[in-house]
């Protein structure tokens, strides 16, 4: 045998070569069982990106199926309640340019808004409790809903199925504690030099032009 | 002398000190409303403990702390609630917060309070309940509640108690001024900080060498005690508690640590004598110093300043001239925030009110391009790199901002204060800051909805479940049962319910027994009801309603009368079918009369024993029907008689047929001559038939024939009839006659 081989050093390489795929080839099997990745571990990222507001607005029943869409080749700027901030992060992630927010209204949807149920006018019928994706109106049939401002994540699903149109929509109110700074607004136009301050005013003020 | 520290970078603005130490501290007069913001503090806000209208006494608690990291608000001086409501707040925002409104009574009149001779008899937990219920927090500036300060965590061994009189703010006087008239209390607030701290090996007062004076008084006044004031040279921002650290001790605070950690507490010179207050004379925090200061005011000093003072009120005490203000100050010209809005109140933690001219202070010349010179980051206290972190705030790349420990920026304004292109850099970094705040805040309650989302769909597909697993098993029954019946009777068909429903119809009314259990149902539903009504008559207040029910008594009454009269024809066979009925009559007709006569006395007896209950029905209710009923028993009870006295009459004579009463038994003839006919005409032969039938028919024939011949004389309008009539059955005669 050890003969044959030394006879034949191209029987001994192949040899060699068979045993290495074959060493190789369980190491990589195994490594596919062992470490094998439950789910898709890019949906749950995006996932993870999306506001969780389940509005539904992007045409997907929630934030999740539409994570999958995504992941799936769907376009991502169809998420109004996110805004153009999740359109950027989503096409961070993605590796791709970003592209403008499909939003049908102008609506400014940096005002985050909960809804608000007009409790005298209720009628009890349970509607709006279905429609939460939430569950964050409580309330029982014939008795008066009321929604939990912390958990409502503004996404006016209870407002079409209310058959006597109570629940609006009312934008937050900045507290104190809420309230932040402000990112300093960048200069408009051609930025300047503190020496031309005087130039610029200068130019504004006719009376000055001619003191001149 | 012990060694002094340094500290990474650092500037020397104009200190601007002098102003207003040139006069003494001095009071203002009492605004004319004082209020008082819930939430002068770093926590939760304060809850009231006053109504509107309520009087109060100066030191009076108004508001409850709620919790542990809260501080409670008394009220500075005697008077009126007069409103809790939002009113603008000293806060860069300009929003509204809620406050208490304290009209002054100008009495200014205590309320008791509980003053403590000997502090040291206190035990830990009293001294820090004394002052949690006096309402300190930091009088530095950031309003932390001291008692939370005091009660560090029991691993945290306090070995170094700091007092900051410090002030490397430009402008500000307040803690110095303090120093210089309340030496000895501060010293006195010291050491009883240090007793609750656990006694701690060194308890240093920190100043700037900037404030001789009050560096003399305070170390007169420290004379003899554990108290050691060290003293440093100025810098700005020396006064910050990392940095105030680093300079006395040489320990640096890990980032996203806090001192304590490191065996540090560090409290403000003002603290330290509101503690003193608070735990000696029982005084609440209802009042501080504060500098007044800015060339828009004739007078610029120190001054003890009631909380909830309005600022508008404190500068026009000082000569405010409005026109010649740039804008109002809170803090310092580093760190403190314009306010738009003069109205709003002083609050624990307002130690500087700047009113500066246009010369004094001009409006920030405009940015620029960031040069990349550097003099941010050599200057910067907390050796960040500010030009780095502008750049990432500018991008938005919060990630990078926390890698590069923005979180450890004091935002001192050290670096907007070198920076020659006159960018605001910290107001990038707060704006940076905000925005990962709330972005964090976001990411929690996006996670908080997606739990509770996730939790719905599981609720409602548990839920579906459920209801499939109910509908299959009720379907697995149904199937069961079925498959059991088909076994029963297998070649049945299913029973066509239509054809079920007509089976039952006819039924039903051929059988008189189930006829009648039928009515006795109705009768009982009946009475049942007209009980049920007659109650709620009684009972009913209503008039309309009462109305109404006695309509529906007397329908209930109606029916009950035709229920029972059907009841009894049913007795009498009155309703029962024809066929049933000819029977009956046949069985009458065949029975005896004396059978007979005793069948109508018992149906006379029963319908005398209806009709006396009836009668008594009425006697008991009163009905006007009473008169008929009785007459109508009466008669009853004489045909009973008369039928009682014919029974008694037939059961004398013996029984015969011939006794029978010829009216009564002509039926009873009739069908025997009929039977005996038929019988007759069985036995006769053909022949004989036939000529019976031709005899009978000439008979007809005869008869017809005078009857005709009748209406012809008397001219009846039957004549046409009568003569086809003739005509027909003389063509019959003569049928029968050709067939003989």
């Amino acid at each position: 045998m050890i003969d044959l081989l030394l006879t034949y050093p191209i029987i001994s390489a192949l040899i060699g070569l068979c045993g290495l795929s074959v060493f190789f080839g369980a190491v990589l099997g195994f490594a596919a069982v062992k470490f094998k990745v439950e789910g898709d571990p890019l949906v749950e990222r995006i996932d993870e990106l999306l506001p969780q507001t389940q509005c539904g607005q992007c045409g997907y029943p929630g934030c999740r199926p539409y994570a999958e869409a995504i992941a799936g080749g769907d376009v991502i700027n169809k998420c109004p309640p996110g805004g153009q901030a999740t359109v950027n992060k989503l096409a961070d992630l993605l590796g791709v340019s970003a592209p403008a927010l499909d939003a049908e209204s102008d609506e400014n949807t940096d005002v985050k808004k909960v809804a608000f149920i007009r409790e005298d006018e209720c009628i009890g019928c349970t509607k709006c409790l279905q429609a939460c994706p939430v569950d964050a109106i409580v309330g029982a049939a014939k008795q008066m809903h009321t929604v939990l401002a912390d958990e409502c994540t503004g996404c006016d699903l209870c407002v079409e199925p209310c058959p006597v149109d109570c629940i609006d929509m009312i934008p937050l109110p900045t507290t104190v504690k809420e309230w932040g700074w402000q990112m300093p607004k960048p200069a408009k136009g051609p930025h300047i030099i503190a020496s031309d301050k005087d130039l610029i005013a200068s130019d504004k003020d006719p009376a000055r032009d001619r003191a001149a | 002398m012990r060694q002094i520290w340094d500290i990474h970078g650092g500037v020397h603005p104009p200190e601007n000190k002098h102003q207003s130490l040139q006069s003494p501290l001095g009071t203002i007069a009492l605004a004319a409303e004082l209020v008082l913001p819930l939430n002068q503090h770093i926590g939760n806000p304060a809850i009231p403990v006053v109504r509107i209208g309520q009087r109060v006494l100066k030191g009076e608690l108004i508001a409850d702390a709620q919790g542990i990291f809260s501080a409670c608000i008394h009220a500075p001086t005697s008077g009126e609630i007069i409103a809790i409501e939002d009113r603008p707040i000293a806060h860069p925002s300009g929003l509204s917060a809620p406050c208490i409104v304290l009209r002054p009574d100008g009495e200014n009149r205590w309320t008791d309070l509980h003053p403590c001779d000997d502090p040291t008899l206190l035990d830990h937990a009293a001294l820090v309940e004394k002052i949690r219920r006096a309402g300190l927090a930091g009088m530095g500036g950031a309003g932390f509640p001291t008692a939370v300060k005091l009660n560090p965590r029991s691993t945290d061994v306090v070995e170094t108690l700091i007092l900051n009189g410090t002030e490397c703010e430009p402008y500000i006087t307040a803690d110095d001024m303090l120093m210089r008239v309340y030496a000895d209390e501060i010293i006195q607030g010291a050491l009883l900080l240090a007793r609750i701290v656990g006694s701690p090996k060194e308890i240093l007062v920190g100043i700037e060498d900037n404030k001789p004076e009050a560096i003399a008084a305070m170390q007169t006044a420290a004379q003899g005690t554990a108290v050691e004031v060290v003293v440093f040279p100025t810098k700005y921002p020396s006064g910050g508690e990392k940095q105030l650290i680093q300079i006395l001790t040489g320990k640096e605070v890990p980032s996203g640590k806090i001192p304590a950690q490191i065996g540090v507490l560090v409290q403000n010179v003002g603290t330290a004598y509101a503690a003193w207050r608070a735990v000696r004379y029982g005084e609440p925090l209802i009042e501080r110093v504060t500098t007044v200061v800015g060339e828009a005011l004739t007078v610029q000093r120190n001054i003890r300043v009631p909380l909830g003072t309005p600022v508008a009120h404190v500068l026009e005490q000082h000569g405010f001239s409005a026109a010649k203000c740039a804008r109002i100050i809170i803090g310092g010209p580093m760190m403190g925030y314009s306010i738009e809005e003069p109205q709003v109140p002083v609050v624990k933690t307002t130690n500087c009110i700047m009113a500066p001219s246009h010369d004094e202070m001009p409006p920030a010349p405009p940015a620029q391009a960031c040069i990349r010179c550097g003099l941010c980051a050599e200057v910067c206290p907390a050796t960040l790199l500010p030009q780095q972190l502008y750049w990432y705030a500018q991008a938005e790349d919060f990630q990078r901002l926390e890698n590069h420990n923005l979180f450890d920026c004091i935002e001192c304004g050290a670096c907007s204060f070198v920076c020659p292109s006159a960018i605001p850099l910290v107001q990038y970094y707060r704006a940076a800051k905000n925005s990962i705040r709330r972005l964090d805040a976001e990411k929690q309650k996006a996670d908080r909805a997606r739990e509770r989302f996730e939790q719905r769909k599981e609720r409602i597909a548990r839920a579906e479940a459920e209801k499939e697993a109910k509908r299959l098993a009720r379907k697995k029954a149904a199937d069961e049962m079925k498959s059991r019946l088909d076994e029963q009777k297998p070649a049945a068909p299913l029973p066509d319910p239509v054809a079920a429903a007509q089976e039952k119809a006819q039924t039903v009314p051929d059988d008189a027994d189930g006829q009648s259990k039928k009515l006795g149902r109705q009768l009982e539903s009946v009475q049942s009801r007209l009980q049920h009504l007659q109650q709620q008559i009684a009972e009913c207040e209503d008039a309309a309603r009462r109305d109404a029910l006695t309509a529906q008594l007397r329908q209930a009454e109606l029916k009950l009368e035709d229920v029972r009269k059907k009841q009894d024809d049913l007795e009498r066979g009155v309703s029962l079918p024809l066929d049933q009925r000819l029977q009956n009559v046949a069985q009458k007709i065949q029975a005896s009369p004396l059978e007979a006569q005793r069948n109508a006395v018992a149906t006379i007896e029963k319908r005398l024993a209806v009709a006396v209950e009836k009668m008594e029905d009425a006697a008991r209710e009163q009905k006007p029907t009473l008169a008929a009923f009785t007459q109508g028993v009466e008669k009853l009870r004489l045909k009973l008689a008369e039928a009682q006295a014919e029974l008694a009459e037939l059961e004398r004579q013996p029984i015969s047929s011939d006794s029978v009463n010829p009216e009564e038994n002509a039926a009873a003839a009739a069908i025997a001559r009929a039977q005996a006919k038929a019988a007759a005409a069985a036995n006769m032969s053909a022949e004989e038939k036939h000529a019976e039938q031709l005899q009978s028919l000439r008979g007809r024939v005869d008869k017809a024939r005078a009857k005709l011949a009748e209406a012809e004389a008397s001219g009846s309008e039957h004549i046409a009839a009568l003569r086809t009539g003739l005509e027909k059955l003389q063509a019959k005669l003569a049928e029968l006659e050709q067939g003989k």
